[in-house]
C-alpha cells in the first residue's frame, strides 16, 4: 500500500516522439496524489491527451518511466493497468444494454453474477440513473450516455479514472450540470482523477490542481486560483482568462517590483517582478481586465494613465469596454454591472489607475 | 378574429385542424407536396420501368411458364374432350377417343405442330415421341374401327398409361414440371410417386448446389474477414492499394480468371507440379483438382470473395477504433474484446456478405459450367440445359422458381434472424 504523500501517478523524464523527428512530449515530470483531482489543459496540440494515452497504455513511451501505485507500467497492456477512463464520444457498446456495458468491466474481471448486480445497481445510483439498465444507448440522451460511461469507467472500483474531453460533445447548460456531477462524484468516492480539456472554466471548476501544457512542456501546474491570479508566463496568463499584454523593457529593478517602460516608448509603469531577469530585460506586462480602476482617486494608485473608450459591449454582469491606452487600443477593462457604476460613453477620455501587484511583468 | 388571433397555438377543442381560410390542414399539406412528389416520381419513372421491362417480366413470364402446359391441350383438342368422361383405371378408353386421338394427330401433322407435341409427351413417358410421330404419320389414312387399327399400328396405344399422360398433360395449368424438379411423377392412378432411381437427378443436385454454396460462402467468410479488417485498419495509402487488389478480379474477364483456374489446377498444372517436385505427393499420385466440385469451389471462391470483403468492410469501417480502447480500459483482453465488442458489431456485415455470397453461389453458372466437369454441376446448369438443350422450359422454370423461392426463404430467415433493415452492403 502506498502512503498519503506518495504519489499514486509518476511521470519521470517521460518524453514522446511520433515520428522520430519532433517531440510531441517533451522531459514530463509530474506527481499526482491519491484523491487528486487534477487537469491537463492546453490548446490543442499541446501534448495533454498524448500524456492521458501514454498513462492509459494506447500509447508507447518513447523514453524515461511513468509509474502507478509505485511500480512502472511502460510494458504493461492496457488491460492490466486497472485504469477507468472516459471517453469524448462516450464509447459506449451500441450492441449492449446499459446493464451489459456496465457489467462488461466485471465480467472480463471474472465477476461473480450476484457481485455483479449490486455493482452495476450501485454504480447507476451514483450517477442517477437508477432503473436504465435495460435502455440501449442509443435510447439516451447525450448526457445520459455520458453518465452511463462515467458509470462503466467507474463500476469496478478503479483507483484512478482518466477522463478525454469528457463533457466535450455536450452542449453549454449540460455540461455545466455535468461538471457539478463529476466533481460530486469526485468528492463522494475519493477517486484519483486525470482529466484532460482545452476548456479552462472546466479545468478551474473542477480540479485541485491544472498543469498548463504547451508545446509539450508543463508551463505551470498549480491550484485553479494561484493559476489564475499568479501565472508565471506570458503563456499561462494569456491562456488561462483574459488578460492584458503590453511589452516593454525593464528600466530598473526594485525589490519584488520593477519599472518597466514600454516599447512603444507611450509610457512606464510600476510592476510585480515575477520573471524578469534583470535591469534591461524585455518583458510582458499583464493585467486582469477586472484589476483595472476607473477614475481612482489621486494618488491611491501607483499607475494612473489618460485613456480613451473606444468600444462598450454590454454583457449582462459587466460592460466590456475596450480603452486606448499608452498607445494600444486593444486594452480591456471589465466594469462590473454594479449599482453607481461608471457609465462611460465612447469617444470620451477617462482616468485609468491599477496596483503593482496587479500588474506582473513575464517572460517574453 | 380577436380571440382566436390569440389562440390560435391550440387546437380546437372539435374537428381536425384547418387552414386560414377553413379547409382541412391535411388536403393543404398533400397540394402543397403534391408537386415535388410528382416530379420525384417522374425521376424515378425510367428506372422504374426498366426494372418493370426486364426483370419483373421475365420473371413473372418464368412462373407462369413453369405451370403452363398448353401444347397437349391446343393440340389434342378432341381428344381431351373425348378422355374427360373417362376415368383411368386400368381400361382404355371407348372408340370415340381413339378417332379423336387420330384426327388430332392428322391435324397436327398438317399444321406441323407434332414434332413439338411429340416431345412434350416423351418429357412424361420415354418412348411416345416415336409412337405420335410414326401414329401421326399414318393418322390420314387409318380407318374405323380406330382402336384396333391404332393398337395394330403401336401397342403404345394399348397402354392405359399411355391415355392416362395423355389426359393429364391435356390440363392448361399443370404442377408436372414442379413435380419433376423433386424428381417426382404421376402414376398411372394419379398418385405422385418418385421417380425410378435413374432418373433422380434434380433432388441430389440441388442438395449438392446447397452444399456447395455453403462451403463457398464460408471460405469466403474466413478469407475475407481479416482482408478487411486490415482494409478498415491500414492507413488510407495503404488500403487504397490493398483495395485495388481486392477489386482487381473485377476488372478482369470472369472467363480468364475461370480459365487461369484450369492452367494452375488440372493434373498437369503448377500446383500439382509443384507438389510432385516438392515432393508431397508422387508423380502418379497427382491430385484431381479440376473438373470436379472442389475445383468449382476452389474457382467461385475466387470469384465471389470480393462481394464479402466489401460489405464486411463498408460496416468494419464504421466501428470507431475507440471501442476496442473502451474495452482494453476496461480490463478486457485482445480476444476477448474481439469477441465481446468487435465481432458483434461487424454483425450486419457478416450477414450481407454471407447472405450475397449465398445467393450468388446457389445461382452461379459459368464457372461449374468450366471447370465443374460431371460431379461439379450445380442446379443452374441443369436450368441452362433445359433452357438450350432439351428446350423443356417448362422444367427449366419450375427448377428456377424453386431456386428463386428458396433465396426468398432465405431472406425472410434473415430479417427474423438479423433484421433486413440491419443489412448492409456498402
Amino acid at each position: 500500500m502506498i502512503g498519503r504523500n506518495d504519489p499514486l501517478v509518476r511521470f519521470r523524464e517521460v518524453q514522446k516522439t511520433y515520428d522520430g523527428e519532433s517531440l510531441v512530449v517533451k522531459d514530463l515530470n509530474l506527481d499526482i496524489a491519491p484523491g487528486e483531482f487534477l487537469t491537463l489543459l492546453g490548446p490543442s496540440g499541446s501534448g495533454k491527451t498524448t500524456c492521458l494515452m501514454m498513462l492509459a497504455g494506447f500509447e508507447t513511451v518513447t523514453y524515461g518511466t511513468i509509474y502507478l501505485g509505485g511500480g512502472p507500467i511502460n510494458n504493461l497492456p492496457p488491460h492490466k493497468r486497472g485504469i477507468g477512463m472516459v471517453f469524448q464520444n462516450y464509447a459506449l457498446f451500441p450492441h449492449m444494454t446499459v446493464g451489459e456495458n456496465l457489467s462488461f468491466p466485471l465480467e472480463a474481471r471474472g465477476a461473480g453474477k450476484a457481485d455483479v448486480r449490486e455493482k452495476i445497481g450501485r454504480a447507476l445510483e451514483a450517477v442517477q440513473l437508477g432503473g436504465y439498465e435495460r435502455r440501449r444507448p442509443g435510447q439516451l440522451s447525450g448526457g445520459q450516455q455520458q453518465r452511463v460511461a462515467l458509470a462503466r469507467a467507474l463500476v469496478f472500483e478503479p483507483a484512478l479514472v482518466l477522463m478525454d474531453e469528457p463533457l466535450g460533445a455536450l452542449d453549454k447548460q449540460l455540461r455545466e450540470h455535468m461538471q457539478f456531477e463529476i466533481k460530486r462524484i469526485h468528492e463522494s468516492l475519493g477517486v484519483t482523477v486525470v482529466y484532460v480539456t482545452h476548456d479552462q472554466g472546466e479545468a478551474l471548476t473542477l480540479s485541485d490542481r491544472i498543469a498548463v501544457l504547451n508545446n509539450g512542456v508543463i508551463q505551470q501546474i498549480d491550484a485553479p486560483a494561484d493559476l489564475y491570479e499568479k501565472p508565471k508566463n506570458a503563456f499561462v496568463a494569456q491562456f488561462i482568462g483574459e488578460n492584458n499584454r503590453l511589452r516593454g523593457h525593464v528600466r530598473h529593478m526594485n525589490g519584488t517590483s520593477c519599472r518597466v517602460e514600454l516599447d512603444n516608448g507611450q509610457g512606464e509603469m510600476q510592476a510585480l517582478a515575477v520573471n524578469v531577469s534583470g535591469s534591461g530585460a524585455p518583458t510582458t506586462l499583464s493585467l486582469r481586465p477586472e484589476r483595472v480602476v476607473i477614475d481612482p482617486p489621486p494618488g491611491s494608485l501607483p499607475n494612473r494613465f489618460e485613456a480613451r473608450v473606444e468600444e462598450l459591449t454590454y454583457l449582462g454582469d459587466h460592460i466590456r469596454t475596450r480603452v486606448n491606452v499608452c498607445g494600444t487600443d486593444q486594452f480591456i477593462v471589465k466594469i462590473p454591472n454594479a449599482h453607481g457604476h461608471a457609465s462611460l460613453k465612447e469617444g470620451s477620455t477617462v482616468t485609468v489607475g491599477w496596483e503593482i501587484d496587479d500588474c506582473r511583468a513575464l517572460d517574453t | 378574429m380577436t380571440d382566436a388571433a390569440t389562440t390560435d397555438a391550440a387546437p380546437p377543442a372539435n374537428g381536425p385542424l384547418t387552414t386560414a381560410d377553413g379547409r382541412p390542414l391535411k388536403s393543404a399539406l398533400a397540394r402543397a407536396e403534391r408537386m415535388r412528389r410528382v416530379k420525384a416520381m417522374l425521376l424515378v419513372l425510367p428506372l422504374l420501368l426498366f426494372i418493370g421491362i426486364t426483370f419483373l417480366s421475365p420473371i413473372a413470364l418464368m412462373l407462369f411458364r413453369s405451370v403452363d402446359n398448353p401444347i397437349v391441350a391446343d393440340n389434342m383438342p378432341r381428344t381431351i374432350a373425348a378422355l374427360e368422361a373417362w376415368d383411368d383405371h386400368g381400361e382404355l378408353p371407348d372408340e370415340a377417343a381413339f378417332a379423336a386421338l387420330t384426327a388430332d394427330l392428322a391435324e397436327a401433322r398438317r399444321n406441323r405442330t407434332i414434332g413439338r407435341l411429340a416431345t412434350r409427351l416423351n418429357y412424361e413417358t420415354g418412348g411416345l415421341r416415336s409412337t405420335v410421330t410414326r401414329t401421326g404419320r399414318r393418322a390420314q389414312r387409318l380407318k374405323a374401327p380406330f382402336k384396333e387399327a391404332l393398337i395394330g399400328l403401336d401397342g403404345d396405344w394399348a397402354n392405359p398409361e399411355t391415355w392416362a399422360t395423355i389426359k393429364r398433360l391435356g390440363k392448361r395449368i399443370t404442377g408436372v414440371n414442379y413435380l419433376a424438379a423433386v424428381d417426382r411423377r404421376y402414376d398411372v392412378d394419379g398418385n405422385v410417386v418418385p421417380q425410378p432411381e435413374v432418373r433422380r437427378i434434380y433432388i441430389g443436385n440441388f442438395i449438392q448446389t446447397l452444399w456447395m454454396s455453403v462451403i463457398v460462402t464460408i471460405a469466403c467468410l474466413a478469407l475475407g474477414f481479416p482482408v478487411a479488417y486490415l482494409l478498415s485498419i491500414l492507413p488510407l495509402r495503404y488500403s487504397n492499394v490493398l483495395m485495388i487488389l481486392v477489386l482487381l478480379p473485377f476488372w478482369t474477364s470472369l472467363l480468364v480468371r475461370t480459365t487461369s483456374w484450369i492452367v494452375l489446377l488440372q493434373t498437369e498444372g503448377i500446383i500439382n507440379d509443384i507438389l510432385v517436385w516438392s515432393g508431397i505427393i508422387s508423380d502418379d499420385g497427382r491430385i484431381q483438382l479440376i473438373f470436379n466440385a472442389e475445383g468449382t469451389v476452389i474457382a467461385m471462391t475466387h470469384i465471389l470473395l470480393p462481394f464479402m470483403i466489401l460489405p464486411l468492410y463498408s460496416v468494419m469501417k464504421t466501428i470507431p477504433p475507440i471501442y476496442m480502447r473502451a474495452a482494453a480500459s476496461l480490463g478486457a483482453s485482445r480476444h476477448y474484446a474481439f469477441r465481446r465488442v468487435y465481432l458483434p458489431n461487424t454483425l450486419p456485415g457478416i450477414g450481407a456478405g454471407c447472405l450475397l455470397v449465398f445467393i450468388l453461389a446457389i445461382g452461379y453458372y459459368i464457372t461449374p459450367a468450366l471447370v465443374g466437369g460431371q460431379d461439379g454441376m450445380m442446379i443452374s446448369n441443369f436450368i441452362a440445359y433445359h433452357m438450350q438443350r432439351s428446350l423443356n422450359w417448362g422444367l427449366a422454370a419450375a427448377l428456377g422458381a424453386i431456386l428463386l423461392f428458396g433465396v426468398l426463404i432465405l431472406y425472410w430467415v434473415y430479417s427474423k434472424l438479423v433484421g433486413i433493415e440491419r443489412l448492409k452492403l456498402g
